[in-house]
């Protein structure tokens, strides 16, 4: 088996026994980033002197005996972390000459563990989008099909590792950013509980519901990636002080006895015939696994789009004001007054879904409208939260799809902003209620992945990858790859 | 549908320079937004306590103590025009 395809486990393995360097394992991964690369435009940018000279430190503290279990492993790095001296563009123009200037807690965590950056990996502009098609470095392209969308707004992320390209990847989640692109692109993800993983260094776009993540091939290479993310952070106030599990110790655990509830909301009008096949043999897997599964409901599941186009928008319409052209970012040529230098600089710097939502933002809470918006808004992020809180005390789990459909093409979606925001219906009411989720891979429809959704209880993370590990040793979805990328 | 002296207005408000030719899609696209968004009017949330967090949390405080240094040349090196350690913009009093 070739280097990209194997696990983390393995390549410790491998690195521990001195069967190929960390230096060699960067090599290879640059070495395909370089060969396949340009027919995905998955990476926005490839840091391959520090990765070399990061890999070769690697080599030198394996030598040393003082490795931990990420000590050599090549990762990448949605660009909306901070990676100090290196260009951090949140997939827009605005941060176009943006280096940071201090990692992100998620980096730098990473850093001391002794992974080593490959790159920055593209995404939907400040994650705002679920295609990739809104970077102002060009889209992505899904390994499965170069004519689908991979998904977004981490669509970089997977992409990249669906193509082999990376063997972890960090991605981001306001509203199903790490889940739904795993799901079009044949990968594992997991969004943790809200407060999980620190969110310092993360560019903000919804504060109430950002989250970082793992992204890999496999649950056990999430396990891993998870393990050395989440934590505490004095930098972040949101972040939790709840103890880190030992992601990677339950992953051999039965699940015989699990319950598991399958929301009606979720397989209802709208939902792809091919996909709810796929999703519906996953279940029967978990059912053959020993799982009880029964129906669930949770009534207002449909009030959570717009409630989210009010929540998201919002907040970002407060965070994205810090872009005025002044202290870094895009700056207009020759501002003729201080407004005029603001205006222009932000209408040049953001593309149009951002422009967007941070009007939809702007009038959501301007005056008049506070009440009628925002606050209605909050009510129902309640209404959403109790559903789920009452469902998760009667089963273990909820599983359904992610998405209502597979990858559309490229080109589609953006013509019609509102039908591409529906589509996250079933990613959307987890964040509103800030709980953990993953994606993990259950088959194809129409030739393109399909992605189950695992829904748990608020920091029930070590369950969640025990349960898609169980479903990942028992199928070979998550071994699938792409013909063009073997 | 949004009219298009509301739309300025709120550009204005988010400081966003729009051309007059965009004004037109943007008041299309804000109202397909909005008419998303009013379907929230099919709830009663009635007694309903707003949800203004995930986690029933309080807010973290820390000492009000100096933990930061000074790095004002590191992060100004990223600013578009600086001089003397300020950050220039056109003059704002004449």
């Amino acid at each position: 088996m070739s280097l990209h395809q194997q696990s983390i486990a393995e390549l410790r393995g491998m690195l521990d026994r001195r069967e190929v360097s960390s230096v060699e394992l960067a090599q290879h991964f640059l070495a395909r980033i370089k060969a396949h690369d340009p027919a995905l435009n998955s990476f926005i940018s490839v840091t391959e002197d520090e990765a070399l000279k990061a890999a070769l430190a690697a080599d030198h503290r394996i030598a040393a005996g003082h490795a931990e279990p990420l000590t050599g492993i090549p990762l990448a790095h949605k660009d909306i972390f901070c990676t100090l001296g290196v260009k951090t563009s949140c997939g827009s123009r605005m941060l176009d000459n943006f280096v940071a200037p201090y990692n992100a807690t998620v980096v730098e965590r990473l850093n001391q563990a002794g992974t080593v950056m490959l790159g920055k990996l593209n995404m939907d502009e400040f994650a705002m989008g679920s295609t990739s098609e809104s970077s102002f470095y060009g889209p992505t392209k899904n390994p499965w099909d170069l004519s689908a969308v991979p998904g977004g707004s981490s669509g970089g992320s997977a992409a990249a590792l669906a193509a082999g390209l990376t063997p972890l990847a960090t991605g981001t989640d306001t509203g199903g950013s790490i889940r739904q692109p795993a799901a079009y692109c044949g990968v594992t993800g997991l969004k943790p509980t809200y407060g999980r993983v620190s969110r310092f260094g993360m560019i903000a776009y919804a504060s109430s519901l950002d989250q970082g993540g793992p992204m890999a091939r496999s649950a056990e290479d999430c396990a891993w990636l998870l393990k050395a993310m989440a934590g505490f952070d004095a930098l972040d106030s949101t972040c939790s002080e709840q103890p880190v599990e030992d992601y990677t110790a339950k992953l051999g655990e039965d699940v015989a006895g699990l319950t598991i509830g399958l929301p009606r909301e979720y397989f209802g009008e709208g939902l792809d015939g091919e996909v709810a096949r796929a999703i519906d043999e996953a279940v029967a897997e978990f059912r053959r696994l020993g799982a009880e599964v029964r129906e669930v409901s949770l009534p207002n599941s449909e009030l959570a789009i717009p409630a989210y186009y009010v929540i998201a928008p919002a907040e970002a319409s407060s965070n994205l004001s810090r872009f005025d052209g002044v202290r870094f970012g895009h700056r207009c040529e020759a501002p003729k007054d201080l407004v005029d230098l603001y205006e222009r600089s932000r209408a040049e710097g953001f593309g149009s879904e951002v422009k967007r939502r941070i009007m939809i933002g702007a009038y959501a809470l301007s005056s008049g409208y506070y009440d009628a918006y925002y606050l209605k808004a909050q009510r129902i992020r309640r209404l959403i939260a109790d559903d789920f809180r009452r469902v998760l005390s009667e089963v273990d789990v909820i599983m359904g799809p992610v998405a209502p459909h597979v990858a559309p093409d490229l080109g589609t979606s953006l013509k019609d902003p509102v039908a591409m925001y529906l589509s996250d219906i079933y990613t959307v009411p987890v964040n509103l209620a800030g709980l953990p989720a993953m994606s993990i891979p259950a088959g194809f429809a129409h030739g393109r992945p399909v992605g189950l959704q695992i829904i748990g209880r608020a920091f029930d993370e070590a369950r969640l990858l025990n349960i898609a590990h169980r479903f990942q040793q028992a199928t070979d979805w998550h071994r699938q790859i792409p013909a063009a990328f073997a | 549908m949004i009219a298009p002296s509301e739309v300025k207005k709120i550009a204005r408000l988010a400081r966003l320079a729009i051309d007059e030719a965009e004004v037109a899609r943007y008041a299309q696209d804000l109202s397909g937004i909005l008419d998303l968004v009013e379907r929230m009017n099919q709830a009663d949330t009635q007694g309903v306590e707003p949800m203004a967090h995930p986690l029933d949390m309080a807010q973290r405080l820390r000492p009000d103590a100096v933990t930061e240094t000074n790095q004002r040349e590191l992060f100004q090196l990223n600013a578009p025009a600086v001089e003397n350690g300020l950050f220039l913009v056109p003059k704002v009093i004449e």
